[in-house]
């Protein structure tokens, strides 16, 4: 299969006033054209931060990329110029995020802002800009789209605009969309609905798809591999069904233990203990190890590399034979 | 479970929509809530489910009297509350308090912990005389699991899930019986939510307290619910325990909820059934003629359209007797395997 994307050592970070908060440190992975990677964590975990780095979106300052590289197709985009990294975004790689209201514009029409993408990047007139925005609303099934390609964005529900944002995403038939949290705002019966028409895009063009979130179960509907984020690294990466049954970090097995089940009504839930940790002070040796269960005194110590475990798979802890094993 | 210590009857709220500055003329109503009927028992909690613009918000505000229903009765340990005014409805609320959703917001940032959770206090003196006041909110943040030094620290010292645990502890200040808790844990992240959860079913029974539990979050409702209550469109259409609605669902809607949970378990991706529900829920300012779920259902027939489904155990399923004799609205009530959440 040919690597779409290649995310190589990916520091990030953010100079603040109260001191240097280390968003990204040190963050792999790769995308395949067709696949779809779930990167799970918490806020605060860098996973939305990875993917503005990505992006070019990154907010600069405060945000710095330090170190790291990232192949899209083959090119070094952060040596990239500016005006091509311009080109690239939106016709090449696209995004979906988590609030369509804001991220889209009020005071334009949503076909305005549809057929925007066709006269800046394809140089197309307005008057066929306007037609390629209703065959896009069609394609993403907005009902009335002839009719109602004037609306603006608050004249819409939130899950038409959310389609809307995949639209948008969709218009120039990008190789690679990073979706970040796309259904966390919607009710569990639009979300299913939203997934669904994405997952059958993405099928339908071979996309690249990236989706950021911090819901189990979503990836387990749509994920290829995993990515679980903690504290700005890659605590565990994984085939999607390997992890649910095994997992091989603390972390994930805390995660997926918290999960209300029914064998468990009545019963205390598992919880990890205590909090993430602050990004201007991650904690030395492993991020994690004040809130592990099995931590010992190597983990305080030392930093634990991302350990192959198994074919295509790694955990970040010096204690992953005990994990998969327990 | 004998006497029903909150009974909800008929419960009405709608919010006029007008035209004109001057001349105000009502032209509709936002139907926000129309006709809820529930019990609530000594030491239960009861959930209520159902998506954005169902009405479940409003029912709260309407149980804590924040907004004056428009008809209907809310009777607490049998006394009536809904008109109750001045000196009669502030001791009714010394009894229901409530968690709010978002602990960023719901917290005053200039006043510290203690002047927060202290302040029912101040409205109601009596429930602690002012010598004890400190020594009862350190006696509240202990008992939420927070250190009683933290009481002169302010809100943003604290993380989301320590502000939850505050707002936790001004609702207990009181003592009240009743805690209405809207999406409590929906604002934390997903290792702290069990957290929030453990501490509050350990708060009821060490308290005794009544819940009720409102939340978009299936499998928290089925984990901390005894009975559960689906609601759409301003009216609850299936109510039962939490096996009735979990495993036994009988009105399409219910099934529709359960079915479109992402399961945490991609060995069940494949040959599970969905339902996709097409469309958007209609708006409460133009609710559809009978059954109000019709325009999305795929069961709905002529009769939905000009008859209104009640709320009571379909007569067709009475004599099962099962699990699947509960209440349900819908003239075509049938069980139907419909995977089940997080199971």
């Amino acid at each position: 299969m040919d690597t779409l994307l290649d995310v190589r050592d990916l520091h990030v970070e953010f100079r603040t006033r109260d001191g240097v908060a280390k968003a990204v440190n040190g963050v792999n992975y790769s995308v395949n054209a067709g696949e779809t990677l779930a990167v799970l964590g918490e806020s605060g975990s860098g996973k939305s931060v990875t993917a503005q780095a990505i992006m070019g979106i990154l907010d600069s300052p405060p945000g710095h990329i330090t170190r790291g590289r990232i192949f899209f197709q083959g090119a070094d985009v952060l040596s990239l110029h500016r005006e091509a990294r311009r080109v690239l975004r939106g016709a090449r790689m696209a995004m979906i995020f988590q609030d369509a209201l804001s991220a889209l514009n009020p005071v334009l029409s949503v076909g305005d802002q549809l057929g925007e993408m066709f006269v800046v990047h394809r140089g197309l007139s307005r008057r066929d800009a306007r037609a390629r925005a209703v065959e896009l609303m069609d394609r993403v099934r907005i009902p009335a789209a002839r009719q109602r390609v004037g609306d603006y964005p608050h004249q819409f529900s939130g899950g038409m605009r959310q389609r809307i944002m995949i639209a948008m995403a969709m218009a120039l038939e990008p190789d690679l969309i990073i979706a970040d949290e796309p259904t966390t705002a919607l009710d569990v019966t639009v979300q299913a609905q939203v997934m669904e028409l994405l997952a059958e895009l993405q099928r339908e063009m071979r996309m690249g798809l990236i989706l950021i979130t911090h819901d189990l179960g979503v990836v387990a509907d749509v994920a290829d591999k995993i990515a679980v984020m903690y504290a700005g690294r890659i605590v565990e990466t994984a085939p999607v069904h390997q992890i649910y049954q095994r997992p091989a970090h603390p972390y994930t097995k805390g995660l997926l233990d918290s999960i209300p089940r029914l064998d468990q009504k009545g019963q205390e839930l598992y919880a990890i203990k205590g909090l993430p940790p602050s990004l201007l002070r991650i904690p030395p040796g492993c991020p994690f190890h004040p809130r592990c269960p099995m931590a010992q005194e190597v983990c305080r110590t030392d930093e634990p590399p991302l350990y192959e475990v198994g074919p295509k798979r790694g955990s970040a802890c010096h204690f992953w034979k005990e994990t998969l094993g327990g | 479970m004998a006497e029903a210590i909150l009974q909800v009857r008929d419960l009405v709220k709608y919010f006029p929509l007008t035209r004109g500055i001057v001349f105000k003329k009502q032209i509709g109503a936002v139907k926000a809530v129309d006709g809820v009927d529930f019990d609530l028992f000594q030491g239960e909690t009861l959930g209520i489910v159902g998506e954005s613009g169902c009405g479940k918000s409003t029912v709260a505000k309407l149980l804590m009297r924040l907004e004056e229903p428009t008809a209907g009765r809310i009777l607490l340990k049998g006394e009536d509350i809904t008109r109750l005014s001045g000196k009669a409805l502030k001791a009714v609320r010394r009894n229901i308090q409530m968690v709010f959703q978002d602990p960023y917001t719901s917290l005053n940032p200039r006043m510290t912990v203690g002047d927060i959770i202290g302040e029912p206090f101040e409205i109601h003196p009596e429930a602690a005389p002012k010598g004890e006041r400190r020594r009862r909110v350190q006696e509240l943040l202990d008992v939420v699991g927070l250190n009683p030094e933290y009481i002169n620290r302010y809100p943003h010292q604290f993380s989301g899930g320590q502000r939850q645990r505050i707002g936790i502890a001004r609702g207990l200040a009181l003592n009240p019986e009743i805690i209405i808790c809207d999406e409590p844990v929906s604002a934390l992240d997903v290792s702290i939510q069990a957290q929030v959860i453990n501490l509050m079913t350990r708060l009821q029974k060490e308290f005794n307290l009544s819940y009720i539990f409102i939340a978009h979050d299936l499998s928290i409702v089925r984990h901390i619910s005894d009975r559960v209550a689906v609601m759409y469109l301003g009216k609850i259409v299936e109510t039962g325990d939490e096996e009735q609605i979990y495993e036994h669902p009988t009105h399409p809607y219910t099934q529709a909820l359960l079915s479109a949970v992402p399961v945490p378990d991609p060995s069940r991706r494949e040959g599970r059934e969905r339902i996709i529900l097409a469309g958007d829920v209609p708006s409460p300012a133009d609710i559809p003629s009978g059954c109000r779920f019709r325009t999305r259902c795929w069961k709905a027939q002529e009769r939905c359209v000009v008859e209104v489904p009640l709320l009571a155990v379909p007569p067709h399923l009475r004599e099962s007797g099962g699990p699947a004799a509960h209440d349900s609205a819908c003239h075509f009530a049938a069980e139907r395997d419909c995977a089940a959440t997080a199971g």
